[in-house]
């Protein structure tokens, strides 16, 4: 297991180093050397799954580690811990980047740095398989930079584009804010406890090592990591812009695997959370699928609507492990990443097909990505239609499809959570409604972009079906959808047990006074709920849909008059709630002119105002005395400490130059000072 | 003798040091630096360290001095015998200077040095190439390695632009 | 005041004098010149210890790295000095100023 992990995190890594140094000079720009990598990996991860569905042992682990740092009393270990849920999360992540590495060879195709994409997807897929294969938050950590890396690169891939490359950008710094969090939160735990390790961890928050307040704090901490990685409101700004990236990045990167990072880390860490750190886990995760889904109803590019859905489902996956149902955020983490690659796979292949029939017809105005342009596209892309309208209805939570397993838990998870503490009766609230929004604006996108006739039927004509290498990878993912895959040797598509609820199964959380629930307790509260919430969300999703069908397909009610009926709500969802507007209102542009405040105080106000004045003063203070004293005593004192502050103003005034010499003088002057200070 | 002559080294290297920094004429700097350079190499030898006096002056003397030289007439007129360069915030650096100084000076008295009586190595180059191929290995190969990066990317940082 | 301590003292004062090079100077190669005197200090320094201090070889092999690391510095320095000239005409420091507001 150890050894066949070891290939799985360095076979990309390989691969990465391959394609950045000869990938240009290789046959087909190597993109076979990133595949063969990606495969070898996959089929290493399968056979890995197939072992532990054989053992078949909910307890099964094994674990790995190598001394890194050894300075006696302080030492560092980093290692590899490979569990159910490790396997499971490996599998994921090879499986949906190898399907991102074939689609990549048509979609990418004949672009200029071909072969420094398939690098860049190397490295990522070798930080991801880092992140799930950690034994330990610093390598968790190291890891997950590495990934923040790789996304960066990745959205800004096209950097020629100005937006693409502030996307980046915007992703990259959005993160580290998160990232400050969880570094602050992984330190509180090793200054406690000496280790960076899981299980020295879960060992010591058992023992009370760390506990109250502090424990809070540090969980907290490490949730702010997954606020930014996961793109959990107020940190959510990233993800939509990073749809500037190319859409297999955005399907394996964006959608499937790196953000649900932080669902992953919130899964491996459940035991060690607090209550209260639970509860504001579950409202922001409610608060984001709610938030997120009511912007996607509005959203016109293709791609926007997806982000804002992915959005929506993280927040769906974070709400469960508030809620105390983490398996089940896991659970619908994996369906998740399956029926959302897909779903951007089909999003891709339209794009792909307008980019051709835009090419074609010489067009470079019109948006490639804009539903609006599109329209009719079923009868001219038929596997792309069938595979998107099987995707859409997982996501939407219709049964027999994986969708509606998973959801169905988390919702019953959250009717749990209010059933043993009612005051939190708006998370189950947040998650009905997002889960009858859900089905709606998926809907909307597939009928604004397959059904009715062609919005622009020159466009149309010149639609044709993308070719093999990206429709099999929707079609392998989107078959992926059918619940069997998840329910087996169960056949029962609504109850949902099977060998992934038998393998993943939820552990007690190791708080001491954890008062609320045991996780035996807990499921049984979820299973009292599981028909009420099956029968609430199946038929709250046939409200959507139903809803939809009248929308955008029978046209029996005018979006467009409801649109104008709902006045600023609609134009509050259209601009994201005015989001990135309020942070650059009150944080950029705040910061900015603090910067500008500051300047302005040392330069002119200090200077000429205080410095200056105190030499007017004095002089004043001068003359006044000069007709009682000696004046000529008097002038030259009481001006020379005038002059003295004015030309200690100037020569302040010439340190804020930007000259480094000058800065250095300021070490110097401050190094001078320390030592007198030592000295005394 | 042995303690004039050591005084007359130091006061020679330093100098050298001060024309190095307050010389109008960056030539005189370079030729001084190459001066304190010597100097700094006789107080190698008498420190006993016989090898690190005969690689400072191969090294500084021969090569960096050379270098700053060749760096002095390539960025500049070569016409141009005197080429005078200026100062900025002098009293202040001085002033500052001076008081670092005098601290560093009295904890360099004040503080009880831990002194062990050592006699005269007879075969220091010896020794040395012992230490750095056998306890210094690693660090040995590292620096090869930096000197052949700076050597690569000094070529390619000059030839650039042109 | 012993051998030891004359040696200490000739190193800071070496020292200081880079470093008011360094921080007057306005030709980057002046500077240069002032960055090469403090490396000078922290060896004679280290050679110094290496006599009195009881650290033997290793502070001589220590003034040898050192050494090293000087010469793989002047040569980018230059380099890096050559580009800028080539680029502003000029090699004062505070004049290809990116930092300035």
């Amino acid at each position: 297991m150890i050894i066949a992990s070891l290939f799985i995190l360095f076979l990309p890594l390989l691969a990465f180093l391959i394609q950045i140094f000869w990938g240009r000079r290789l046959p087909r720009q190597g993109d076979f050397v990133a595949i063969a990598a990606v495969g070898g990996t996959l089929v290493i991860a399968l056979g890995m799954l197939l072992a532990i569905l054989l053992k078949f042992d909910p307890g099964f682990q094994r674990e790995a580690a190598f001394e890194w740092v050894n300075l006696g009393a302080f030492q560092i270990k980093l290692g590899f811990l490979i569990d159910n849920i490790t396997v499971i999360m490996l599998v994921v992540v090879a499986l949906i980047s190898t399907m991102s590495h074939i689609y990549s060879t048509r979609y990418m195709g004949g672009d200029p740095l071909y072969s420094r994409y398939f690098a860049y997807l190397g490295l990522f897929t070798f930080s991801m398989n880092g992140i799930v294969l950690a034994n330990n938050l610093l390598s968790l950590y190291i890891f997950w930079e590495l990934v923040g890396v790789s996304s960066y690169l990745l959205i800004g891939f096209w950097f020629q584009k100005d937006s693409a490359a502030d996307a980046g950008k915007k992703a990259f710094l959005t993160n580290r804010v998160g990232d400050l969090g969880f570094f602050i939160g992984i330190m509180l735990f090793f200054t406690a406890m000496g280790s960076f390790n899981y299980q020295d961890i879960f060992n010591g928050v058992a023992n009370g090592q760390l506990s109250g307040i502090m424990l809070t704090l540090a969980g907290l901490g490490l949730f702010c990591g997954a606020v930014g990685k996961s793109a959990q409101v107020p940190l959510h700004i990233w993800l939509p812009d990073a749809m500037e990236g190319p859409t297999p990045v955005s399907a394996l990167i964006h959608a499937a695997t790196m953000v649900a990072a932080g669902v992953y880390m919130l899964v491996r860490l459940f035991p060690i959370m607090t209550p209260d750190v639970l509860i504001i886990i579950a409202y922001v995760g409610g608060f984001t699928a709610l938030f997120a889904a009511t912007i996607a109803i509005t959203q016109n590019d293709i791609k926007r609507v997806l982000a804002y859905s992915t959005l929506s489902q993280l927040g769906y996956m974070v709400m469960a492990v508030g809620t105390g149902a983490y398996t089940a955020g896991f659970f619908h983490l994996v369906t998740h990443a399956m029926f959302k690659a897909s779903l951007f796979y089909g999003a891709g292949s339209v794009i792909y097909a307008m980019h051709n029939a835009l090419h074609k017809l010489n067009d470079h105005e019109t948006d490639a990505q804009d539903m609006r342009n599109m329209g009719g596209f079923k009868s001219r892309m038929p596997i792309t239609y069938w595979t998107m309208v099987v995707a859409t209805l997982a996501i939407s939570g219709v049964p027999f499809l994986s969708g509606f397993i998973s959801k169905d838990a988390i919702l019953a998870g959250t009717l749990a959570f209010a059933g043993h503490s009612p005051q939190h009766f708006l998370v189950p609230f947040f998650g009905f409604t997002a889960a009858m929004i859900t089905p709606f604006y998926m809907l909307r996108l597939i009928y604004l972009t397959f059904h009715n006739e062609p919005r622009q039927t020159h466009i149309y004509i010149k639609i044709v079906e993308s070719p093999r290498a990206m429709t099999v990878p929707m079609i392998v993912l989107s078959s992926l959808t059918f619940f069997a895959f998840y329910t087996l040797p169960q056949f029962n598509p609504f109850a949902g047990n099977g060998w992934f609820t038998s393998l993943v199964t939820a552990q007690d959380s190791l708080v001491t006074g954890f008062a609320v629930v045991s996780a035996h307790e807990f499921a049984e509260q979820v299973h009292h709920n599981h028909t009420l919430a099956m029968i609430l969300s199946v038929s709250l999703a046939g409200l959507g849909i139903l809803f939809s069908w009248l929308f955008y397909l029978k046209r029996k009610l005018s979006a467009d008059a409801w649109a104008q009926r709902s006045g600023f709500i609609y134009r509050w969802s259209f601009h994201k709630y005015y989001i990135d507007e309020i942070y650059d209102r009150f944080i950029y542009q705040p910061f900015l002119r603090l910067t500008d405040k500051v300047g302005y105080t040392d330069w002119d106000l200090y200077d000429q105002k205080f410095i200056d004045g105190f030499g007017r003063v004095s002089e004043k203070l001068a003359r006044l005395s000069g007709t009682i004293d000696w004046e000529g005593l008097d002038k030259m004192i009481v001006n020379g400490i005038g002059r003295f502050f004015q030309r200690s103003g100037q020569s302040l005034r010439q340190a804020q130059t930007g000259r480094l010499q000058n800065y250095l003088l300021f070490a110097l002057l401050a190094i001078i000072v320390i030592l007198i200070i030592q000295v005394l | 003798m042995a303690e004039i002559t050591f005084w007359l080294l130091a006061l020679f290297t330093i100098a050298s040091a001060v024309i190095v920094v307050t010389s109008r004429q960056l030539i005189y700097s370079a030729v001084a630096l190459l001066f304190s350079f010597i100097g700094v190499a006789g107080l190698y030898i008498y420190l006993w360290a016989d090898f690190i006096g005969v690689v400072q002056i191969m090294i500084y003397i021969g090569g960096i001095t050379i270098l700053i030289l060749f760096g002095i007439m390539l960025t500049n007129k070569i016409t141009s015998v005197r080429i005078s360069h200026t100062s900025v915030q002098r009293r202040i650096a001085a002033g500052g200077l001076t008081v670092l100084l005098g601290l560093l000076i009295t904890m360099i008295i004040k503080t009880p040095w831990y002194l062990v009586a050592a006699s005269e190595p007879t075969q220091t180059v010896e020794s040395i190439g012992k230490m750095l191929l056998i306890d210094y290995l690693l660090p040995f190969e590292v620096v090869s390695i930096l000197l052949l990066g700076a050597l690569i990317g000094a070529a390619t940082l000059a030839r650039r632009g042109r | 005041m012993d051998q030891l301590q004359t040696y200490l003292i000739i190193g800071a004062v070496l020292f200081c004098l880079g470093l008011y090079g360094v921080i007057t100077r306005r030709n980057a190669i002046a500077i240069l010149m002032g960055v090469e005197l403090i490396l000078n200090s922290a060896n004679v320094n280290f050679v110094a210890f290496a006599r009195f201090g009881g650290m033997n070889m290793s502070g001589q092999i220590f003034a040898l790295f050192v050494i090293i690391m000087a010469a793989a510095e002047a040569a980018v320095a230059l380099a890096i000095i050559i580009n800028i000239y080539h680029l502003y005409h000029s090699i004062n420091v505070d004049e290809p100023s990116e930092l300035k507001l």
